[in-house]
């Protein structure tokens, strides 16, 4: 166990003369520090591998994002590091360079590894469920609401009030109805 | 009237989270059951000079196993395989799954081989195709070269009693 730095060193410093010139030659050393990274930051941009133009990058991102990685099942293969993830995303940018297409892409993922790697699963009639279940939880909860509503009013429209209710009513809200809340 | 429709929400509710609750989410079904088994060609693990064929196993029923020596589940089914080899009832082929080919000797001189032969994949491409996604995998490919049944995750003596036993005797009548 090593105990904390003390935290008073910096008050302990004597005030001197000394300090405006390590802060001037602080300052040189930053400066030359942020041009080093600043120029290597510039130079990596430039030394990007472009092994493939932006377009065709960019589709196989869009491709590797919607499909689910089977290893670490809640991840897209392009977010995932899993080794067989990896492995998939060297397939997509493989076959964007044969020349093939995103369907085509798609399909020989599919054709491997079933719906499951789609996150947008197709509509058939074991996903009919899935895509219209939504809908109908809607419908049915509008059912539910527009039919409670229609018995509230068919209540109130039922119930008036009798001429001795509506005059205590009446009573009470003229204030005069101290003898009730007692 | 008023409680049951609640408590009939709510028994709902528990038989489909209960059935949830017994599926496992991790074995996504196979679309390649009932498919012809991916033809591929590969190097001999032990003899990388001669090349195995899917074509050589045709007319015969055969379980394709795909293992590692880097996969810690292989090592649980690995003396069900040997113990299945010995019977010599269904030739078993290995696909060495993205492994190091001297590592897989090693795994193999240690544990035992019970493969007829194994190939290497060393690049994974075999196993993209077959649709692997976790190591290990066993398929079970009829006369005719077709998939009829993948087993995810390792060879259990439930699985090679109740199902892929079986399945490979009634293959092999046909």
């Amino acid at each position: 166990m090593t105990s904390p730095p003390p935290m008073r060193l910096l008050q302990d410093q004597p005030l001197t003369g000394v300090r405006p010139q390590i802060n001037a030659s602080l300052k040189v050393v930053a400066s030359i520090v942020l041009l080093i990274v600043s120029l290597s930051l510039a130079w990596a941009g430039e030394a990007v591998p472009t092994d493939q133009d932006p377009v065709r990058a960019q589709r196989a991102v869009r491709l590797a994002e919607q499909l689910r990685c089977l290893v670490c099942q809640n991840q897209t293969i392009a977010d995932s590091n899993a080794p067989l993830a990896v492995d998939l995303r060297t397939q997509i940018r493989e076959q964007i360079t044969e020349g093939r297409t995103d369907g085509e892409i798609v399909q020989y993922m599919v054709q491997r590894y079933g719906d499951f790697v789609l996150y947008r699963p197709p509509f058939k009639a074991t996903t009919a469920l899935l895509w219209l279940g939504p809908a109908l939880l809607l419908l049915i909860g509008a059912a539910v609401l527009a039919r409670n509503l229609a018995v509230r009013r068919r209540r109130q429209a039922a119930a008036p009030l009798t001429d001795a209710e509506s005059a205590r009513a009446r009573a009470l809200l003229a204030g005069d109805g101290k003898k009730d809340r007692a | 009237m008023r409680y049951l429709v609640p408590l009939a929400v709510f028994v709902l509710l528990v038989a489909l989270l209960a059935v949830g609750l017994t599926l496992n989410p991790r074995e996504v079904p196979s679309p390649l059951i009932d498919r012809p088994a991916p033809a591929f060609n590969l190097p001999q693990l032990h003899k990388p000079d001669l090349a195995f064929s899917t074509k050589d196993m045709q007319g015969q029923v055969w379980l394709l196993n795909v293992w590692a020596s880097w996969c810690a589940a292989c090592r649980d089914e690995h003396p069900l395989l040997v113990e299945l080899a010995k019977q010599r009832t269904v030739p078993v082929i290995g696909l060495n799954y993205k492994d190091q080919p001297d590592a897989g000797k090693a795994w193999l001189k240690q544990f035992g081989d019970p493969y007829v032969l194994s190939v290497a994949d060393a690049a994974g491409r075999v196993g993209i195709d077959y649709g692997v996604y976790g190591v290990p995998e066993t398929f079970v490919i009829d006369r005719q070269g077709v998939i009829r049944y993948k087993q995810i995750g390792p060879v259990t003596v439930r699985s090679l009693d109740e199902k892929i036993l079986p399945l490979v005797r009634t293959l092999q009548k046909q």
